[in-house]
């Protein structure tokens, strides 16, 4: 791989880089040894403290329930922020001061607020003034927190990608006589969404993470809470933290794998009817927005 | 109403919320330090320091942060025996801890910022740099950095309004910051919601005229090009 | 054409959703509205907590308050299997029962003066004690000595309040997110306590992973009157459930029970408290 930030080396520094990348590796490895041996020494590689997650009840009982609330809930909400993010995004964008206003209002707010009380408010409501079940509340409460929270982030995502594109793009619409919402709707937005794939791919990933606050004061028993229950059983905490870590690892890993299948599939077809942004610019805006709005992805 | 405010002292209501003040400056220059640390090693010419540093940043973003933080302290403190600098002050201890968790977990999204914010500079200017007989390390610390940072302060100031937001999690290894307080308030006062209504108040006291200073900083500082 | 697939789609996902959350929201709307009927009770516990209240492998339930909560709920009429066991975490106890998501909580739930401002109680049924629990080779049998000791409890408890402002503020005191984790620090000796009720700390010690390495101190720290949580002006239910406990009392249900959950492990359980005489 050649980068245009150094030349690409001869060899003097192909010798240099082979030694660092030894010293490198070597210290690594240590370290990696040196955890390991230390786990061993304090009994957390015991066999009895592992062997409960090769049982079927950790499992049946524990885990996948768990994993499958935690996939209700940030299945739900992905669904639900989405759409509603793209509507805020626009909203702020609007020729309206009527609309612009409040729904830059609304964004600014809900991001501002943790999102573990805003799941706690939504449980109230739901208690106060609906009739959904109290078995039902929880996910109700979480989702509900979840797609607030993230569809203002969502917005904020929408908003940049429509933003960045070239300005020739809204004028050829409005040039060939595209209403307002002719140009947004088969113009903008779906070059934005494109573009911003990545942006919108890592907020997903926070949805996921995010599920897991359910369960500290509403006791959704997602993934994480389920761990409590399961560590107060077979007195195993640290080997279960390190296996819930892996299945949300793998979880989002298994997300963000399809969104760049998808991403790569929505670039190709981009391709024939004229891509508008060079490839060096998308990359640019998505890389920049994946820190920007990842960033915003709060733990609470 | 608010009356059982006035029953904590030690922390009070805005003592806690310093504690969280605290936590975020920390844990910003600690990140921010590390995160750059991190793109340097993205846009390295080391296969391994590229390797690491992907690999680096696509674990920890995918963790729940709520497990790094028991990690520093179940696993660092509990079975490494890392104590900070402070074995037998559990408070320094825990917050140090803590920061180490909160940079631990920002630094992949401010290098991932930061690796974005490198690629918004030109071509021309890496090329010139090099032409002008700059090492790796020069064009980087020299040229390219100083011009990506200005770049990415929008996406900086996402991040540390998150980081804000996610001292919080830090109460789980018992940091006395306000998400700690508010546990408390709500063990004792049996009245959650009015106790959360505080709490997001102050939240939003912290995080909103961040947010706003720093767009109209990232607008002022922009490159214009 | 692209894009109005696309938004097709999304729209289809969308509203599928949506009948999807609201055919659930019906449903369990049923259920949830007949628990007065008298088929079902909802009864709120803790689900982590060994020999008070835990989710066993096979999903059942074990534990002091569990078995109370089946002996209170069959004098009130209600078969085991009419049961339904609900996680009620410490933040959202009050609120569980003012909106009526469940009947009764029988979850280490300490009556003061805070909470009867929003719920009644029944009981007492147990009279616990904060006490420490150490390493069965500790020296530690005096509360004076606990200055220069690391303790260690669960974040924002009355516990960990109690250390910091009564008995020992110089103590260090680390608060973490569970006790399974105070009790791993113990077991590598980051701290030398860990502190709570005796009760909860007594299920701990019985656990078979760590009989024999854990003890109870015996120190009687501060004075823990369980209560069984009722709706606030729910008075028929309170006496209910008051006779309910007298009578496990008098028929030597609940000095098994005792035995049964916290049996070994030097815990020195009270007498059966006298119901309505809260020990302060």
């Amino acid at each position: 791989m050649t980068s245009v930030l150094y030349d690409a080396p001869g060899p003097k520094a192909k010798r240099r880089n082979l030694i660092l990348s030894v010293v490198f590796f070597v210290l690594l490895a240590l370290l990696l040894w040196w955890v390991w041996t230390v786990l061993d020494d304090k009994g957390q590689l015991e066999w009895s403290l592992w062997k409960p997650f090769t049982t079927s009840d950790a499992w049946t009982t524990y885990l996948l329930p768990g994993l499958a609330d935690t996939l209700k809930a940030a299945g739900l909400a992905m669904v639900i922020a989405l759409p509603l993010g793209a509507v805020l995004g626009i909203a702020r964008l609007s020729d309206h001061r009527w609309v612009r206003v409040p729904a830059g209002a609304v964004v600014e707010f809900f991001r501002a607020i943790p999102v573990l009380l805003l799941m706690l408010f939504a449980n109230e409501f739901f208690a106060r003034s609906t009739d959904v079940s109290s078995a039902d509340r929880p996910l109700y409460a979480v989702v509900t927190g979840l797609v607030l929270y993230n569809a203002s982030v969502l917005a904020e995502v929408v908003r940049a990608g429509i933003l960045a594109l070239p300005k020739g793009q809204s004028e050829a619409a409005q040039a060939i006589g595209l209403r307002k919402s002719q140009t947004m709707g088969s113009i903008l937005l779906p070059q934005a969404v494109t573009v911003m794939l990545p942006a919108i791919v890592s907020q997903l990933v926070v949805i996921v993470k995010d599920t897991a606050l359910g369960g500290v004061m509403l006791g959704f028993t997602e993934l994480l809470n389920s761990r409590g229950t399961l560590a107060a059983n077979y007195a195993n905490v640290i080997p279960s933290f390190i296996v819930v870590a892996v299945i949300f690892i793998v979880l989002n890993f298994i997300l963000t794998s399809f969104a760049s299948w998808l991403e790569a599939r929505l670039r190709r077809s981009k391709r024939s009817t004229g891509a508008v942004l060079g490839a060096d610019d998308v990359d640019d805006l998505n890389a920049g927005e994946v820190g920007g709005t990842l960033g915003t992805g709060a733990e609470k | 109403m608010f009356d059982f405010l006035s029953n904590y002292d030690d922390p009070s209501l805005l003592g806690a919320f310093w504690v969280t003040v605290q936590l975020t400056v920390f844990s910003a220059v600690g990140s921010l330090i590390w995160g750059t640390l991190l793109a340097a090693m993205r846009v390295s010419p080391v296969p391994l320091m590229r390797g690491f540093g992907t690999a680096y940043v696509n674990i920890v973003r995918n963790i729940p942060l709520t497990v790094i933080i028991v990690f520093t302290s179940l696993g660092l403190a509990d079975i490494f025996g890392v104590t900070m600098g402070a074995p037998d002050n559990f408070e320094t201890k825990y917050f140090r801890l803590a920061v180490l968790g909160l940079v631990a977990y920002t630094a992949a999204f401010v290098c991932e910022a930061i690796r974005s914010g490198i690629n918004t500079v030109p071509v021309g200017q890496a090329e010139a740099a090099r032409a002008l007989g700059l090492s790796f390390s020069q064009v980087l610390r020299l040229v390219v950095l100083p011009q990506a940072f200005r770049s990415v302060i929008g996406p900086l100031a996402n991040v540390l309004i998150a980081l804000t937001k996610n001292t919080t999690v830090a109460a789980t290894i018992g940091v006395a910051e306000a998400a700690l307080l508010m546990k408390e308030m709500i063990e004792n006062e049996a009245q959650t919601l009015l106790i959360g209504a505080v709490f997001a108040f102050g939240f939003v006291v912290l995080t909103l005229p961040t947010g706003l200073f720093l767009n109209w900083l990232s607008k002022r500082l922009a490159v214009k090009r | 054409m692209k894009l109005r697939k696309v938004t097709a789609a999304s729209a289809a996902v969308f509203a599928l959703a949506l009948t999807a959350t609201a055919c659930g929201g019906g449903d369990s709307g049923d259920s949830g509205s007949s628990s007065g009927g008298g088929d079902k009770i909802k009864i709120g516990i803790k689900y982590d907590q060994p020999g008070l209240g835990l989710k066993e492998p096979d999903g059942s339930f074990s534990g002091f308050d569990v078995d109370v909560a089946t002996y209170v709920a069959k004098e009130l009429g209600y078969e085991p299997n009419q049961i339904e066991w609900v996680e009620t975490k410490s933040a959202d106890r009050e609120n569980a029962l003012s909106r009526g998501d469940v009947k009764l909580i029988a979850a280490t739930y300490s009556i003061t003066d805070e909470r009867k401002e929003k719920v009644d109680f029944a009981g007492p049924y147990l009279l616990a004690h904060q006490d420490l629990l150490v390493a069965a080779d500790s020296d530690i049998s005096e509360a004076t000595d606990l200055n220069d000791k690391k303790l260690c409890s669960v974040t924002g408890s009355t516990s960990a309040q109690n250390v910091k402002e009564d008995f020992a503020p110089d103590a260090q005191l680390s608060q973490r997110g569970g006790y399974s984790e105070c009790l791993s620090a113990l077991q590598n000796g980051q701290v030398d306590a860990l502190t709570t009720d005796d009760s909860i700390l007594a299920g701990y010690a019985a656990q078979d992973q760590y009989k024999g390495k854990f003890k109870l101190a015996g120190l009687k720290l501060s004075n823990e009157n369980y209560g069984v949580g009722v709706k606030k002006g729910d008075t028929e239910t309170v006496n209910k459930v008051n006779d309910a406990l007298e009578k496990m009392v008098s028929d030597g249900s609940w000095q098994k029970a005792v035995e049964e959950n916290f049996g070994p492990a030097n815990y020195k359980n009270e007498p059966a408290p006298k119901i309505g005489q809260i020990v302060q």
